[in-house]
């Protein structure tokens, strides 16, 4: 599946079906990372059912610490 | 030769030649305390900007000391200054006075608690450079309750993120994170580049001085993050995330992490294999009565005007400050280094 995350063409694992499911693949954990898809931000609670689809355009941003 | 009047503002001339800054604004600066809490890699960088800038008053709060793992990418530093392990807030407020005189600078030594963000309800902006997600917090409920603008920044690999907390308009870090995230894996993994920390600490300071100049129109408003490696930036306006019911900035704030329970003794510092412990009540330690102590147990001990330093069996260390805490280096996990603590230091 094509999507465009951050700007950036990329491909993922056609199995992919729900944000919770492609920040496994990222390796990203879902706790630190606030999702913006087509333009809308996506409530945490819902990581786990919202679908992504082919073409979607998501940006993703993840809370670190250092200093 | 001509001698230059640092005190004039013509040192800031090619500043004040920046329309939306001018004359009134660099009035402004001089006029404003910055509170900037951590002085390693961003607080170095934020705070030798805001320094050269004119900010008026600059205080500085650190925890640790210099390191020579620190100089590749913490600007205020020298190989003497981690040589001679000095503090951070030590160093730094010694090399900002040389680079400006005509400002004020403090440097203070000291693990930010709430208590001690209580001395800072005057200042007109916070820049957190710090490592953790605890002390942010306490920095997030702190700002609401009195305020205070702050400007998160952060940094790891070659990643870094920032976003303007601005109380009463902006969702506030509780908004955005609901619950402390854990980050001890990830800087202990992944190192750190000094351009990462550059474009944080350009961020942070450029969104100060238009907050710190009154610039209100031009703040930046979305939570911006990047990528120098993978040639990578974000932005997201997260301003649908700020919750009426959030306890830190909601309808009914209870300032949760101001409270003493949600306050750490003990805390495992980022990337360092160290643990502090932070004594119940805090005193001024008699460092050179300890540094007797330990040479009496037969330790190796080397001390400074700020610290004691005394080698224990491999792998441990431990560091003891002024203001009573102690580091133990050598181990991340918090229960063998309270029993390394106690066995010294009793209950």
């Amino acid at each position: 599946m094509n999507l465009v995350i951050n700007g950036q063409q990329k491909s993922v694992s056609e199995h992919i079906r729900t944000i919770e499911e492609l920040m496994n693949e990222l390796k990203l954990n879902p706790q630190l990372v606030i999702v913006e898809q087509n333009g809308q931000v996506i409530d945490k609670q819902s990581y786990s059912v919202a679908p992504v689809n082919e073409g979607d355009q998501l940006e993703l941003v993840k809370f670190v610490g250092g200093g | 030769m001509h001698e230059p009047n640092y005190d004039s503002f013509k040192r800031y001339s090619r500043q004040i030649l920046f329309q939306p800054i001018g004359k009134n604004g660099q009035e402004k600066l001089k006029e404003k305390h910055v509170l900037i809490i951590g002085a390693g890699a961003l607080g170095s960088g934020c705070a030798e900007i805001l320094a050269r800038s004119g900010v008026g008053t600059l205080t500085i709060a650190d925890r640790d000391y210099v390191e020579e793992s620190n100089l590749q990418r913490q600007q205020l530093y020298t190989e003497e200054d981690a040589s001679t392990s000095l503090p951070k807030a030590y160093a730094a407020e010694q090399r900002l006075k040389q680079i400006n005189q005509s400002i004020e600078i403090s440097g203070l030594v000291t693990d930010v608690t709430p208590e001690v963000l209580e001395r800072f309800s005057d200042v007109d902006l916070i820049i957190d450079a710090t490592d953790n997600f605890d002390t942010r917090l306490s920095i997030n409920d702190f700002c609401q309750k009195q305020n205070i603008p702050w400007i998160y920044g952060a940094c790891l690999g070659s990643y870094g993120i920032s976003y303007n907390f601005i109380p009463g308009k902006t969702p506030c870090m509780s908004c955005l994170l609901e619950q402390i995230p854990l980050t001890g894996a990830t800087c202990d993994s992944e190192g750190i580049i000094a351009p990462a920390v550059q474009m944080v600490t350009s961020i942070q300071t450029a969104e100060a001085l238009k907050i710190l100049t009154e610039n209100w129109d031009s703040l930046r408003t979305t939570l911006l993050s990047f990528d120098l490696w993978n040639n990578e930036r974000s932005e997201i306006d997260v301003s649908v995330l700020k919750t009426d019911s959030c306890l830190s900035c909601g309808a009914n704030p209870d300032f949760p992490y101001l409270k003493y329970q949600h306050q750490t003794k003990a805390a495992v510092l980022c990337g360092r294999n160290t643990v502090q412990i932070r004594p119940g009540s805090p005193h001024q330690a008699d460092l050179s009565h300890w540094e007797s102590v330990f040479q009496g147990l037969g330790y190796n001990t080397r001390r400074n005007s700020y610290l004691l330093s005394v080698s224990l069996e491999k792998p441990y260390r431990l560091v003891c400050f002024l203001d009573g805490r102690v580091f133990i280096h050598g181990t991340n996990d918090i229960q063998k280094a309270k029993s390394i603590y106690y066995r010294f230091f009793g209950s």
